[in-house]
């Protein structure tokens, strides 16, 4: 299988301000990649780079296997979707869809056959002689997503395209991309700052920050086995707790304040003995239990208990004033100051490194 | 084609032409223009211009001329008295034009009206107005006030004050609506907030809303000052520079030399130091302005 | 922008409160002063002359009469010329069409490479641009003269175009830079992922965008153009005279008896026209002075 996208060493600075790092990536045809970091992270301004609306500094963009790097946006064979959809105002949707294949010299029939593609994919026959003034915010985003469609081409570009919905718009178009992807199968490339998007839409993530791709996997490895301190820290809501101390007995156990941990069944590479390490627990891999087991439990006093709907959230106070928190069922009620152990599953833990914050 | 990076002039070409005429104007009128004035200042141009250097005798010649001196000397007093009213003047309008009154649309209609009059119309109305012969001073008389004088534009010690009547006029109204401007720019929780807090009204415009509006005001004195250093056709209009000489301003003096007494290096030094005064202006304001967003 | 529409600040207060009464009556002294030179004018010019030395300048015609405004039309006098102001007029309006066009076309094109096709150095341009607004016009118009003269266009209707559009740059392109920047810019790269080129964008997305803000720059360049003096008297020859110019010459010409009820005519016929825009224009002409206080 080619590579639809090839992103070689690419940099981009804006004057003395390095924004992306000699940065590689690659995306397999038909993926759905989702760029994922903070604000400020890059992920929008590579976006930008791959669409050419924006001129590199350094490095080479293939798309299908062509080099792109100094072509016309519209030279490129993408479509892009923006967050604020960036519909021309004073054109029908139908104008809207038309626009681009018009700046192509396509003839009028084609144009209609494929406005009607679209239009029937996306379920906006009705819409084609409104002006977007007068659509709601989903449609709007349908138009948007159709301007790519009409197109015809094999990489879409999504720049936060539900940025500017509400919650309950957001998770229907969520699934509708996911939908439209399997249908159409093309690259998708596709920007986000929200994790739920990215951990639910894409084949593989890459997780942006400072302009340099942290960690780039599948969704669940990502989630499961972050790559380092940063990926661990961003991913996951609640986040990730994280335990400042020692991994001893030669990588065997780790230790924090008067506790000490087995690390029996880690999965990771070897532990060895650090004087300074990290261990990253998340919220639902730890249990609430009555009874203490050595080298199994952390013991723990409930601060403050925060039902959540389908389970609930219970914050803690560990040894040396530490806070955690934990995912419990629901009907599970916890009163103010109740002393509990905290059992740990070490085989979905994390244990990182202080000086480099990479994972072990 | 897309292959290699191309020539850096090429890429977006035809927003670079696009551009030329704004490029063309920036440099050959606006820095051209200037430095070229400013070098043939130092020459002894007559009736065209030519390259024979006398220094700094423009200069001097222009300080020792008393026409020159009482231009100066206007342009002091008018131009003090023009931005302390036409600012205060326009504040306290702007903010009676904030009690939420009723038909405001028409009273701003009103006072912003004769901003879009020209120069010249004003400087002709109010010749008529302060006419001694039919003008205010004879109503005034006419209704048994025998000895009432108000003669401003014959008394040479009164003719800035006819003009700055006239200027008023014009200006306010401007002013009045930038003001108001800021004055609705500045967020209405500060208000309740004074409320809340029991600080008078006149109180919190003087030491709150005031100090909010600190850029305003800059920016309405930076282009009423520039206007006034450029005042030129309502002296044409309503005095011609009279009586005598005592109405004269800069802009005058630089056009009658320039296209009238045919010494165009008197001009030149004239002109010239117009300049200077805009920057002496200018430079502070760009220095609060874009110097302290560098720095901080 | 700020809104400068929406009354805010104090609270409202019931309707004949003392407050109300002392703030109703000052608005409408200060409104007195404001009408009172338009109120003067219109009985100015419709008086006969034995109505004028008898009567006083504020009263109401006795007699209406129209015979001034037909004199300052059709007869009245400058120099030689004895056609009166309707060949300012026509003058005025052949300077104006190409001048309102032709600089509203540069600078419109101007703001929209300066917003969306920044090049090297494009901000620096307009850095000087703006700045070159604050030099005093007197230090360019030599060397504009010398520019005209070697293009050949010195004394003609063109030139003085020209200098319409190359002085009401920097004031227009920062209008529309001001508003270009803020439409969303993603509608600009959504029109180049769909291969609009820089024509195609600014004709077909840009401008249909923006109608107000042409409609601003309009009326700014009407009446800014319109309303010119020092331009016109340096830049064209008697023949193409604009009409303020040649209102002034009429006016303060010292041959002949001075007929004042022509004069007002001939007065409020040049206001004519900036008037009409203005009290069409309404909001549209506020918003337009007050983008030129902005800054961007």
């Amino acid at each position: 299988m080619t590579n639809s996208i090839e992103v070689k060493d690419l940099t981009l600075n804006f004057g003395a301000v390095s924004v992306l790092k000699k940065m590689n990536l690659d995306v397999a045809e038909g993926e759905f990649i989702v760029l994922l970091g903070p604000s400020g992270c890059g992920k929008s301004t590579l976006l930008n780079c791959l669409a050419g609306l924006l001129d590199i500094t350094d490095g080479q963009i293939f798309i299908k296997g062509k080099n792109v790097t100094w072509a016309e946006p519209s030279d490129r064979g993408i479509g892009m979707v923006f967050q604020s959809y960036a519909l021309y105002p004073q054109m029908t949707v139908r104008g809207n869809l038309s626009f681009g294949l018009k700046n192509a010299k396509m003839p009028q029939p084609e144009i209609d056959k494929r406005i009607a593609r679209a239009a029937e994919i996306l379920q906006i026959e009705p819409l084609l002689d409104r002006k977007p003034a007068a659509l709601s915010g989903g449609q709007r985003q349908r138009v948007a997503i159709g301007r790519a469609l009409v197109r015809d081409v094999d990489v879409f570009l999504f720049d936060e395209p539900l940025s500017n919905l509400d919650a309950k718009l957001r998770s229907e178009l969520r699934v509708e991309i996911k939908r439209l992807h399997n249908k159409l199968n093309n690259t998708m490339v596709y920007v986000t700052h929200d994790q739920i998007e990215a951990l639910t839409l894409a084949d593989r993530i890459a997780v942006m920050r400072g302009g340099i791709i942290q960690q780039l996997a599948a969704p669940q490895e990502i989630y499961n086995r972050p790559s380092n301190l940063f990926v661990a820290g961003f991913i996951g809501s609640p986040s990730m707790n994280f335990l400042h101390g020692a991994t001893v007995e030669s990588g065997r156990a780790f230790q924090f304040g008067s506790v000490k941990l087995d690390l029996t069944g880690y999965e990771g590479g070897a532990i060895l003995e650090r004087s300074k390490a990290i261990l990253g627990l998340r919220p639902e891999h730890l249990t609430i239990q009555d009874h203490e087991e050595p080298g199994k439990t952390i013991a723990a006093t409930v601060e403050i208990d925060e039902p959540m709907g389908a389970d609930s959230l219970v914050w803690l106070e560990a040894d040396g004033g530490l806070q955690m928190s934990v995912r419990v069922p629901v009907e599970r009620r916890m009163a103010r100051g109740t002393p509990v152990h905290l059992k740990v599953d070490i085989s979905k833990a994390s244990i990182f490194d202080s000086g480099t914050e990479q994972r072990i | 084609m897309s292959e290699t990076k191309p020539l850096r002039l090429l890429r977006n070409v035809n927003a670079k032409l696009a551009a030329i005429p704004m490029v063309l104007t920036a440099l050959v009128v606006f820095v051209g223009g200037t430095v070229w004035t400013v070098f043939y200042s130092f020459t002894d141009s007559k009736l065209l211009p030519k390259m024979k250097f006398v220094g700094f005798a423009q200069y001097d010649r222009l300080w020792h001329n008393s026409r020159w001196l009482i231009s100066i000397e206007n342009l002091a007093i008018l131009g003090t008295l023009s931005l302390v009213l036409t600012i205060s003047l326009g504040f306290i309008l702007a903010v009676l034009m904030d009690q939420k009154i009723r038909f405001e649309d028409t009273f701003r209609s009103i006072m912003l009206f004769p901003f879009a009059l020209s120069f010249i119309v004003t400087g002709l109305v109010w010749q008529w107005i302060l006419n001694p012969d039919f003008g205010i001073q004879s109503v005034i008389r006419s209704i048994g006030w025998t000895t009432f004088e108000f003669n401003p534009l014959n008394n040479p010690s009164l003719v800035l004050y006819g003009l700055l009547i006239a200027g008023l006029w014009q200006g306010t109204g401007f002013v009045m609506c930038l003001m108001l401007a800021g004055l609705r720019g500045i967020d209405e929780d500060i208000w309740k907030a004074a409320r809340v807090d029991g600080i008078p009204t006149w109180k919190t415009y003087i030491f709150v809303v005031i100090p909010m509006m600190r850029p305003v005001f800059i920016t309405t004195l930076v282009i009423a000052a520039a206007g006034v250093i450029k005042l030129y056709d309502l002296v044409v209009a309503q005095t011609s520079g009279g009586p005598g000489n005592a109405s004269q301003v800069p802009a005058m003096y630089v056009y009658d030399y320039m296209f009238q007494a045919q010494n165009l290096g008197q001009g030149f030094a004239a002109s010239t130091m117009m300049l200077v005064t805009v920057l002496i202006v200018l430079i502070p304001w760009a220095y609060l302005e874009f110097g302290s967003k560098k720095h901080g | 922008m700020v809104d400068a529409t929406n009354p805010r600040g104090a609270k409202p207060k019931p309707r004949f409160s003392g407050r109300n009464i002392m703030l109703y009556g000052t608005l409408i002294v200060i409104c007195m002063y404001y009408i009172l030179p338009l109120w003067v004018m219109v009985m100015t010019s419709t008086k006969g002359m034995p109505e004028i030395r008898l009567g006083n300048i504020f009263s109401p015609p006795v007699e209406i009469t129209f015979q001034p405004w037909v004199k300052a039309w059709a007869e009245a006098c400058t120099g030689l010329n004895c056609d009166g102001l309707s060949r300012g007029f026509f003058n005025s309006v052949r300077i104006l069409i190409p001048s309102v066009i032709l600089s509203i076309a540069v600078a419109s094109v101007n703001g929209y490479a300066l917003v969306n096709w920044r090049f090297k150095g494009s901000d620096i341009f307009f850095t000087i641009l703006i700045f070159g607004s604050f030099i005093p016009y007197q230090v360019m118009l030599y060397p504009m003269v010398i520019i005209l003269r070697e293009l050949g266009i010195y004394g003609t209707l063109w030139g003085l175009v020209l200098v319409h559009t190359i002085f009401g740059m920097p004031i227009l392109t920062l209008l529309f830079r001001n508003y270009f920047s803020s439409l969303p810019e993603e509608l600009f790269k959504a029109a180049r992922v769909d291969g609009a080129g820089f024509w195609g964008i600014f004709f077909k997305i840009m401008v249909p965008m923006s109608l107000p803000i042409f409609v601003v720059a309009l009326i700014l360049q009407v009446t800014g153009i319109w309303n010119d003096f020092l331009f016109g008297v340096v830049f064209t020859k008697p023949d193409t005279y604009p009409m303020t110019v040649q209102l002034n010459n009429i006016v303060n010409s010292v041959q002949g008896i001075k007929e004042y009820n022509v004069n007002m005519a001939a007065t409020l016929l040049t206001g004519l026209v900036p008037l009409v825009i203005y009290f069409i224009s309404g909001k549209l002409f506020v918003r337009g002075i007050a983008a030129g206080a902005v800054k961007g």
